[in-house]
Order: C-alpha cells, then structure tokens, then sequence
C-alpha cells in the first residue's frame, strides 16, 4: 500500500515536472517550427534562447514587472534571429553554419551583457493552482502550472490553426516546400523565410524569459542546457506539427523529470545517468525517425536537413 | 456544348491580345532571344515551335515578367507593359503553366487552387470555399479530389492540376510550356480538346509550346517558329504541312531514326530480374514480384502508365532505392547495384529526369561526363590525383561527338536545355562498352532531331549486342524501338508479347486496366 503511494507519488512529480520543464521546450519547438515551416533552419536558436533568458530578467529586475520582461525576450529573440534570416538571405550562404556562429555569439552576447544581473533577483511569473481539490501535497506542488505554459498550448493550437487556415500559414508553407513554386506565384520567398525566423525567434526569446522568470527562476550562466538545440530534434520528430511539438515537449520535460522525481522516493542511485535521459531520448528519436527508405514524412521539401 | 457551365466561371472579359515586337534577351554572351515579333489574337491558339534551346521557353518567360527583356516591347491590348514578377502578369490576365511543375507538394488540391488567387483573404473560410472548388471542379472536364496531396499524384494529374488552377485563377492568356510531354496521348487531346474548344469561343487565348507535330496540327491556328534565338517562320497552320513546319524547324528535311542493322541478332540471356519486390517513399509496394529477362541484342519495351512503378523500378536498378526483396543477375553473375559491378559488367543507365538523377549541377559538362570513370586512369594517377586536363579535352571529344550544345565543357551542366543535359548523359553512358542499357523515358520534351538521334543511339548499342531495357510512357517509342513489349500495372508485369504480334488495342487495354 505504502509502496503504491510511493510510485503514485513518483508520477505525479514526473508530470508537474514535465509541465516546469517543458514550457521552454514548447516555445523553442514551436518557433523553430515556424522558422522549418519556411524552409530555413535556426540552430542559433540555443543562443536566441539565452539571449532572452537575460533581457527578460534584467527587465524584470529593472521594472519589477516580470510580463514586461517577457515581452523584452521575445524582442531580443526576434532581433538576434533577424540577423540570422538576412544573413541567409544572401546567396550561397549555409543556414547550419549561420546558425552555429549565431548560438556562439547569442549566448557569448548574454553572458557578457548579463554579468551584472547574477546578483539581484526579479520578481517571478506567476501561476496557476490547479490543485485545490486535493489535499497531497506533491498533488498541489504539482498542478501549480506557470501561465507561460497555458500561453504555450494555446499558441500550439493557434499556429496548427494558422498554418491551415490563414494566407500567412498557406505562404509560409509554400515557401517553404517549393521555392520554385513560389516565385511562380510571385511571392517574395527571402522577404517570407525572415518573417518566419523572426517570428519563430520572438517564440524562443519568451521561452528563455521562462528559464529565468520561472523555472528555475534565476539568471546565471549555466542556466540552458542545451534546451534550444534539442528543440531541433524535438520538431523532427513531431513531424513539423504544432501539436505534435506539445506533446513532444511534455515527453522531453518528462524525460528531464525522471531523475529528480525518482529522488523524490529516495531513489538517488544513478542520479546523472537519469539526468541524460534526454540526450538519449534524442538520440533514440533520431535513429528511430531516420530511413533509409522513406521520406522523412512532413519534411518541409526547401529545408537542409530534408534535402 | 458540353463545358458550357465551366465558361461561365471563367472570367467574362474577352481575352487580350498580346503583341510582341522584336524583344532581345541575352544570358551573358549567349544571345537566347534576338529581336523576336509576334502577335496573338484573342481567340486563337498559337504555337510556338523549335528545337531544344531554341528560346521557346525564354521568350514565355518574359512575357510573363520572369526574365526581364534586353530590348523590344510587349504591348497587352495596345499598352505597353513592363513587368518584373509573374503576380502582375496574373493581374493582366496572363497565366502559365510551367515545364516543371509549380505546384506545392506537401498540399493539398485545395490548399494549390486557393494559394495562387489573387485576393487571397486572411483567414480562409474553408467550408464556403471547398464548395466553391467543388462546383468548380463539377464543371470541369477532369476532375481531381480536392483531398488529395500534391506529392502523391502522377504526373498527368499534376499536369491537369496545374491547368485547372489556372483557369481557377481567371487566366485569359494561358502559356503552355509542354504541357503534355508527361501525358498519355488520350490525356493529351482531353487537355488541348478543352483549351482549343475555350478559345473557339472567345473565352481564351493560347500559347502552345510542343514538340509534338500532330498536336500542333489538331489543335493550333497559328504558328511561330524558332531557331537559335530568332523567328525563322511564321505562318496559319492550316496554310502550313508538317513537312514546311519541320524544314523551318530544322533547317532540313525531317530526319528519321536510322533502323541500321535491323536484322540484329539476339544472343544470351544478359539481364534477368526475379522476384524484384521495392518499396515507394511511403513506404508501400511500388514493384511487387517483378520478374523478366532481356537478351544480348534485344530491346525489351515496358509500356504502362507514369506512377505504376516505372520510377521505383529503375531507381532500384540504379541503386538509388533498396530493393524489399529479388535478386537481379547480369551474365548469371549477382548484380548489387555497386559502383565497382556496374563497371565489370558494363551497366548503363539514363533515368528519368537526368538533371536530378544522373548529374550533378554544380559541376561543369566535362566534370559531369566524367563521373562513370573519373577515379580510373587516365583521368586519376595512383589512384587520387585527378588529372583535370584530361577530364577536360575527354569531355571536348565527347560534346563533338554526341553534338551537346554548351557554351563550352566548362558550362556548369544547370545551364543546359533539357534536351542538351539528356545528350550529356548519353554521352556518358554509350561512349564505352555497354553489356547492359537501362532507358528511362529517353525522349521527354526533345526536339524532332534529338529524338531521332538519341533512338538511333540506343537502337545502335542494341546492334553491338547490349541488352536494352527501355522503360517509357510514349506507346509510339516503345512500337518504334522494341523487340518485345511488356505493359507495367500496378508494379507487376501483365502483358508480354512479340513486338511483331503486338496490338494496340490489347497493350492500350492492359495499361488502361486498374
Ligand atoms: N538562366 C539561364 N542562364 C543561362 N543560359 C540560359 C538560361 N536559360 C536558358 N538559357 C539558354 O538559353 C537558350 C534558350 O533556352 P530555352 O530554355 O529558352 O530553350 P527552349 O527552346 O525552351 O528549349 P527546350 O525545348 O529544351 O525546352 C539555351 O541555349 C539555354 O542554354
Ligand atoms: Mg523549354
């Protein structure tokens, strides 16, 4: 009975914890989606994420108000991508390699800029408690859900929307397949890959406010652990779908969880070797979502990665 | 008349009338276009004719503003024009459909019809919409599903597609770039029936790029030809014999495959293939338990239509696609599809598509002609050093003897006609000694001449004794060249017969039959 609680108990931490970790996640699987969608890949988006982690606390610190941070992140995101979709609209330039020299210097940027701002600390995001009902307290602790991740799912649902049904998502997606198809529409295709970058880097500067607005809620140096890389992966496998990305998210958060929860029961043995339940995960999906057979299914047809 | 309720749909206005007058273009020092004129009354349909890179497809293009003209004027209804993006040309009225397809593939039939409309709303209210497609589709001759995803049609269908979103989009100036050279001849006279019945009527104007004689004889009025860049003929087809259209063409009289050697002798068994079983990109059954055998002298036709497997077929032949299950010997020894077999028992190959699938584009004529033996002597020494001297005059050697037009050997290969890029090839793959020659669609979108010379080609590596497998969608080409006719359905083999008892009717019945 006792060790039922226990393993209850388990779970549960794994699921709020998945809900905590996988906000940024979600935010950077999304905006590498948008930026995917039109046919350009981000790998600068690790230091679009960071980049945002420290505008947003500073702001926060400066302002005492955490949303205005927020807002600021996702600004400095969309400017450090903007760099990035003028960079590859030039001709015979890599979109990888830009991006790898945009990660370097986004987080170099971040570090530099935000030393002043290790000391102080800003007034965090606020959240929701689902938990009432219940009188466990890891129930509670658990269902209190940041509003970012509200925000998140339903920008999820919004962008699957758009992408269907909107003249936006419908020229985002045909310039992203067939560049060819969309100069014969006469649409500008360079003019749409950097809105789509932008907007994909607003997305992720908001899900680096989160790392230091929220969880763990503090600005420092060692604070993304890859998050803005992994998000790559994570849209490969959810197949460049928005609601695929959420779900994925909430498996990658989960994963990230694992060791932690696992603590949580006294279970410390392994404690690093659960920590890299991630990286293997994205390693696993990696293999598990290559053939050589078929397609990559959902590719967008004008990204590297598919071609 | 029987598209009577599809008129009213498309646009009211008359058509315009499009005056070109010696417009110029040039690409570097290669002179594409030279002060060409033409007119095009509203009502009519015109042909344009000429060989492979004559300038056909540049002098569309700018009309439609994706080239900009060195010099001359385009007048549409008496106003001069000058337009810089094909959107403006869609204002005017003027429409193209593409020799390549400009359709997205990753969407839907729906999602293509409503991209290209010009007041595209924000939010698209699909219910209201799809309705309105659907009617449309009604009053059309061919219909597609609106559900369907681009990438998953056949050819023809996209062909049909992309027709219909132009007369989706109001076009009254539609350009026809080839329009049927992936289409069955059936498909082919539905499509240019329906263009030729719209323009009886007022409804539209046509411009028809073709290479293809009778239908320019069905289904055009008037004719403009040209060669090397400038008008060498114009005139009312019904003025005009084939045998006028092909002088102005080419210059000469109209050339013939050479059917040397005719009474060929067949040998041994060469290539046989048992059991072949491949998998499309979906991951489904695209050849399933393919089984045949061609001969040392004989040409083995495999008719059917484009999306039976044709495609899977040949690309795992050419090791670009893992078989699921078969194997495939040549001589009786295993064939793997490795690079080192396919020079031992001299396999040869010219797929579908050559630019995408046999070259590579950013490298130059000679480096491309070189692939196949590139890393042997006397191109490479000890084994790594190139000699590009070599590689060089090879390649010089091999565009005089196969009469590649190219600005030079060292011309990156994307700048090429489609017709000079499928000659490359050839060249490549028939200029040593060929055991086993896999053809696909050897003749797509060539001039008269090339074609004659290119069947020539194949029918000359038959003579010395190769074992040709010829993969086409052109009944006509399979009759011309084969020895033994198979139809392809569903990825098997249904029909075999002796090129001398072939019957039309019964190898049309076979292909027909799903
Ligand atoms: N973008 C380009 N850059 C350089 N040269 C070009 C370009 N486009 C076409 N050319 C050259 O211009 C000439 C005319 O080409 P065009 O494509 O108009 O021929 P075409 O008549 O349509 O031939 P085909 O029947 O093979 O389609 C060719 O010599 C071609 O190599
Ligand atoms: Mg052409």
């Amino acid at each position: 009975m006792e060790g039922d609680a226990g393993w209850l108990s388990v779970l549960v931490a794994i699921l709020g914890g998945a809900i905590r970790v996988s906000t940024p996640y979600l935010f950077v699987s999304l905006g590498e989606t948008l930026t995917e969608k039109g046919g350009r890949v981000n790998l600068g988006l690790e230091g679009v994420l960071v980049m945002g982690a420290m505008t947003g606390y500073a702001t926060a610190v400066l302002t005492g108000e955490p949303w205005f941070g927020v807002l600021v992140a996702g600004c400095a995101g969309a400017m450090l991508s903007l760099v990035h979709g003028l960079i590859c609209s030039l001709p015979r330039v890599n979109d990888i390699a830009v991006g790898i020299a945009l990660f370097i210097f986004g987080t170099g940027l971040a570090f530099f800029l935000g030393k002043a701002f290790i000391n102080p600390s800003a007034p965090r995001l606020p959240s929701i408690s689902l938990g009432g009902w219940s009188d466990v307290p890891q129930i509670r602790s658990a269902l209190e859900i940041n509003v970012l991740f509200l925000v998140g799912l339903a920008l999820a649902l919004f962008i699957a929307w758009g992408l269907r049904n909107t003249r936006w998502g419908l020229v985002l997606r045909t310039v992203g397949d067939s560049s060819e198809a969309a100069e014969a529409l006469g649409y500008r295709v360079n003019r749409v890959r950097i809105a789509g970058t932008v907007a994909g880097g607003f997305l992720s500067g908001i899900g680096g406010s989160y790392l230091s607005l929220y969880f763990p809620g503090t600005w420092n140096e060692g604070l993304s652990s890859g998050q803005g890389l992994m998000a790559v992966t994570l849209v490969i496998f959810a197949r460049w779908d928005p609601i695929r990305c959420f779900y994925a998210s909430l498996l990658f958060g989960g994963a990230t969880a694992l060791g932690p929860a696992l603590q949580t029961v006294g279970i410390t043995a392994n404690y690093y070797l659960y920590g890299a339940a991630p990286y293997f995960l994205t390693l696993g999906l990696l293999i598990y979502s290559s053939s050589r057979q078929h397609a990559l299914a959902g590719a967008p047809g004008e990204v590297s990665i598919s071609r | 008349m029987k598209h009577a309720s599809s008129l009213a749909r498309i646009s009211p206005l008359a058509p315009p009338e499009v005056a070109i007058t010696d417009l110029t273009k040039r690409f570097g020092a290669l002179t594409a276009l030279d002060a060409v004129s033409l007119t095009v009354r509203p009502g009519t349909v015109h042909a344009l004719l000429g060989e492979n890179g004559a300038g056909k497809s540049t002098l569309v293009k700018c009309l439609m503003g994706t080239y900009r003209a060195d010099g001359g004027q385009i007048r549409v209804d008496g106003a001069e024009m000058r337009l810089s993006n094909p959107r403006e040309a869609q204002k005017l009225g003027l429409g193209m459909v593409y020799q390549h397809f400009t359709l997205v593939p990753s969407m839907s039939v729906a999602e293509n019809l409503v991209l290209g409309e010009e007041d595209m709303p924000a939010v698209i209210d699909w219910p209201n919409r799809r309705k309105a497609l659907r009617e449309f589709m009604d009053s059309m001759p061919f219909r597609l599903d609106l559900d369907r995803v681009v990438s998953g049609l056949s050819a023809g269908e996209k062909q049909k597609l992309e027709i219909l979103k132009q007369l989706h989009l109001g076009s009254r100036f539609l350009i026809l770039d080839e329009p049927t050279s992936v289409l069955t001849p059936d498909e082919a006279d539905q499509i240019l029936g329906l263009m030729r019945d719209l323009a009886r009527e007022g409804r539209i104007s046509v411009v028809l790029i073709s290479h293809k004689l009778r239908e320019v004889e069905t289904y055009a009025d008037e004719v403009t030809v040209l060669r090397g860049g400038k008008r060498v003929g114009q005139g009312q087809v019904s003025d005009l014999g084939r045998a006028d259209m092909v002088r102005m063409m080419v210059g000469e009289a109209p050339p013939a495959t050479e059917r040397a050697g005719a009474e060929h002798v067949t040998g041994a068994e060469v290539l046989r293939i048992d059991g072949l079983s491949v998998d499309n990109d979906r991951g489904v059954t695209a050849v399933r338990d393919l089984g045949l055998a061609v001969r040392a002298g004989e040409v083995l036709g495999i008719a059917g239509v484009s999306g039976n497997g044709q495609t899977e077929l040949v690309e795992a032949l050419a090791g670009q696609r893992d078989a699921t299950g078969g194997a495939i010997t040549v001589d009786g020894k295993p064939f793997h599809r490795t690079r080192a077999e396919m020079r031992d028992l001299k396999i040869r190959l010219l797929p579908e598509d050559p630019l995408r699938n046999a070259c590579v584009r950013a490298m130059s004529v000679a480096e491309n002609l070189s692939l196949r033996s590139y890393d042997e002597p006397p191109f490479s020494r000890w084994g790594f050093w190139l000699d590009r001297a070599a590689i060089r005059s090879h390649g010089e050697e091999l565009i005089a003897r196969f009469h590649v037009k190219t600005q030079g050997p060292d011309a990156l290969i994307g700048t090429l006609s489609g017709g000079n890029v499928q000659r490359t090839v050839l060249a490549r793959e028939l200029s040593e000694g060929v055991r086993v020659l896999i053809v696909q669609n050897p003749c797509f979108g060539l001039d008269l001449k090339a074609v004659a010379e290119i069947r020539s080609r194949i029918l000359a590596a038959r003579d010395d004794g190769a074992a040709v497998l010829l993969i086409s969608e052109d009944l006509d080409e399979i009759l011309e060249l084969s020895d033994r006719i198979a139809v392809m359905s569903q990825g098997r083999l249904v029909h075999e017969t002796p090129r001398a008892a072939a019957s039309l009717q019964e190898i049309g019945r076979h292909m027909a039959a799903h």
